[in-house]
């Protein structure tokens, strides 16, 4: 079997508590493997450690122990250099929840272009990139634009159009549709499955939104910095009593099916889409 | 009420100004300054003029789009114009009642007053901040100081801090709008009371803006870092500005200024002032 994407063993993560002299531990023993090309959703409510993992991956942050190999290369080797961490942050990049707080240029395309010039990118090679990646995103029209004037849905896609333009292998989305109205949320989602689909970029979506996370290949569901539920969205949204208890919901649909189970009806737990649960229902009511 | 406030009043264009490389640009508005207070005859007047309408023309930029530009100005304008017109003494006297007399060399100076801190602003604002996108603007200061590199002065993060601040000012002025309203709502006046009451009011509006300001800086010293930056070296530019032929145009064509208002003050000096 070839070497996974992303590797991670072991990972601990702590921080002083400010009134107490006890470690407070975000991660504790974390391990997952990530293979090249999915498309993995991470759950996990509030102070999981689902954004503190995503800042370990591309050295944000640095792990107090642990492991975590990025196609093979080890990045938590204190003797990485700067260029081979650059190069880390080339490959795995990150888009962040307020689309405002991550563009850096008064211009669209000003704004995409900035992390290949970071890179030292020849000048027409950057204009290729921010092209294409605007295209991808579909901002060509508002290339001139000053983001400012664009909708969230918009300056988010702008801000993954950044990231396009320095060619990564995996884009890290850190809650990147929470602050999102319905429409915003819905391009970015378009958006991000197009990147999976058609450039094969490895996506990890970490998202409070399940019905989001249905659309992934995987889901992992983190709990108290530890791997909770891992598997399929259909696996892991089964276990509705385990992700009640670790705080989180599940789809609608796949939660009233559980109650009705519950109470004596016969039923699959492993239903996602409401149209297909809608169908279910109505052949059983006219039975 | 905040929004209506136009800074960073870039104008997208492919216009021969919008072309030129941001560091011609610059020494060409400081020079146009230069000839802007060297002006001294109506003669000279005329030639700026027509100058600067020329540049709004080749520009394309809508008049519309300057003339509200140069709004925040109306109280200066305003006052330096009725203020000439009153206190100039001159020979002719155009108008007298009582105590006062109006002078046609007073008006002409007003008009002429008037018209220079017109131009000024109309014209160096088409040369640069209409025409040249801010990082545009930023990079060719960056690079004309880049002498100073030499005695190790933080050019690049002069620059970089100059950006990003103009970046955000819209968003920090969104904010405040947010904040203010969501303060009125709690029962919060702005605008009763005196000076000091008002400025007292402001506080809870300062405040979180502040703390809001610092999460944002933060937050985008991490997205920043997940892009790559690592200062000034290294680095390259999309857009490749050097001198070409159209720098060499307007650079000539901003000395020809220069020197033919020197020379119409000297050789036709009708109402110097």
């Amino acid at each position: 079997m070839s070497v996974p994407f992303i590797k991670v063993e072991d990972l601990i993560f702590t921080y002083d508590d400010e009134d107490n002299i006890d470690k407070h531990y975000v991660l504790k023993n974390l391990s997952l493997e990530i293979e090249k090309g999915s498309f993995v959703c991470v759950l996990g409510h509030n102070g999981s450690g689902k954004s503190t993992f995503a800042k370990l991956l591309n050295m944000i942050l640095t792990p107090d122990s642990g492991k975590i190999y990025i196609d093979g290369f080890d990045i938590t080797d204190p003797e990485i250099t700067e260029n081979e961490l650059f190069e880390i942050r080339r490959k795995i990049g990150m888009v962040f929840q307020n689309p405002d707080n991550q563009l850096v240029a008064t211009i669209v395309e000003e704004d995409v272009a900035f992390g290949p010039e970071n890179l030292g990118v020849e000048p027409s090679e950057i204009r290729r990139r921010v092209d294409s990646a605007l295209e991808t995103v579909g901002m060509s029209a508002y290339a001139t634009h000053a983001p400012h004037r664009l909708s969230g849905g918009q300056k988010q896609r702008v801000a993954i159009a950044g990231i396009i333009a320095m060619e990564p292998e995996c884009i890290i989305f850190d809650e990147s549709t929470a602050m999102l109205d319905p429409q915003g949320r819905k391009e970015v989602m378009n958006t991000i499955s197009k990147l999976n689909r058609e450039q094969g970029i490895t996506v990890i979506h970490i998202t409070h939104n399940m019905d989001e996370a249905v659309k992934a290949d995987r889901v992992v569901v983190i709990n108290e910095g530890e791997v909770f539920l891992d598997g399929t969205p259909k696996e892991v949204f089964s276990n509705v009593a385990k992700l009640r208890q670790a705080g989180l919901d599940v789809p609608q649909v796949t939660e009233l099916f559980y109650d009705l189970s519950i109470h004596g009806v016969d039923l699959p737990s492993d239903i996602l889409c409401e149209e297909e649960g809608a169908e279910i229902l109505s052949a059983m009511l006219k039975k | 009420m905040l929004k209506d406030i136009t800074l960073g009043q870039y104008f997208p264009g492919k216009s021969f100004l919008h072309r030129i490389d941001p560091r011609t640009k610059v020494i060409s508005a400081l020079l146009y300054i230069a000839a802007v207070f060297l002006c001294q005859s109506i003669m000279s007047f005329i030639i700026l003029l027509a100058v600067t309408l020329a540049m709004i023309a080749v520009s394309g930029v809508p008049v519309k789009i300057i003339v509200k530009g140069l709004k925040p100005l109306i109280f200066i304008l305003a006052f330096t114009t009725i203020y000439n017109v009153f206190f100039y003494t001159g020979d002719t006297i155009l108008f007298h009642w009582k105590f006062i007399t109006i002078y046609l060399e007073g008006v002409v100076f007003a008009v002429i007053m008037g018209l220079r801190i017109i131009c000024l602003l109309a014209g160096s604002s088409v040369l640069l901040t209409y025409t040249t996108s801010p990082i545009m603007l930023t990079d060719g200061i960056e690079r004309l100081l880049s002498p100073l590199n030499k005695i190790k002065a933080p050019v690049h993060e002069f620059a970089m801090m100059m950006s990003i601040a103009l970046r955000f000012i819209p968003t920090l002025v969104e904010e405040t709008d947010k904040i203010m309203s969501a303060q009125k709502a709690r029962g919060a006046d702005f605008s009763s009371g005196g000076l000091i009451k008002r400025a007292k009011a402001l506080i809870p509006v300062l405040i979180p803006l502040f703390i809001s300001a610092f999460r944002r800086a933060s937050d985008l010293a991490v997205a920043m870092e997940c892009r790559c930056y690592r200062g000034g070296s290294g680095r390259t530019r999309m857009t490749k500005t050097h001198f070409g032929a159209r720098d060499a145009v307007l650079f000539a064509l901003t000395i020809i200024l220069g020197v033919s208002i020197v020379i119409v003050n000297i050789y036709l000096p009708i109402w110097v002032i």
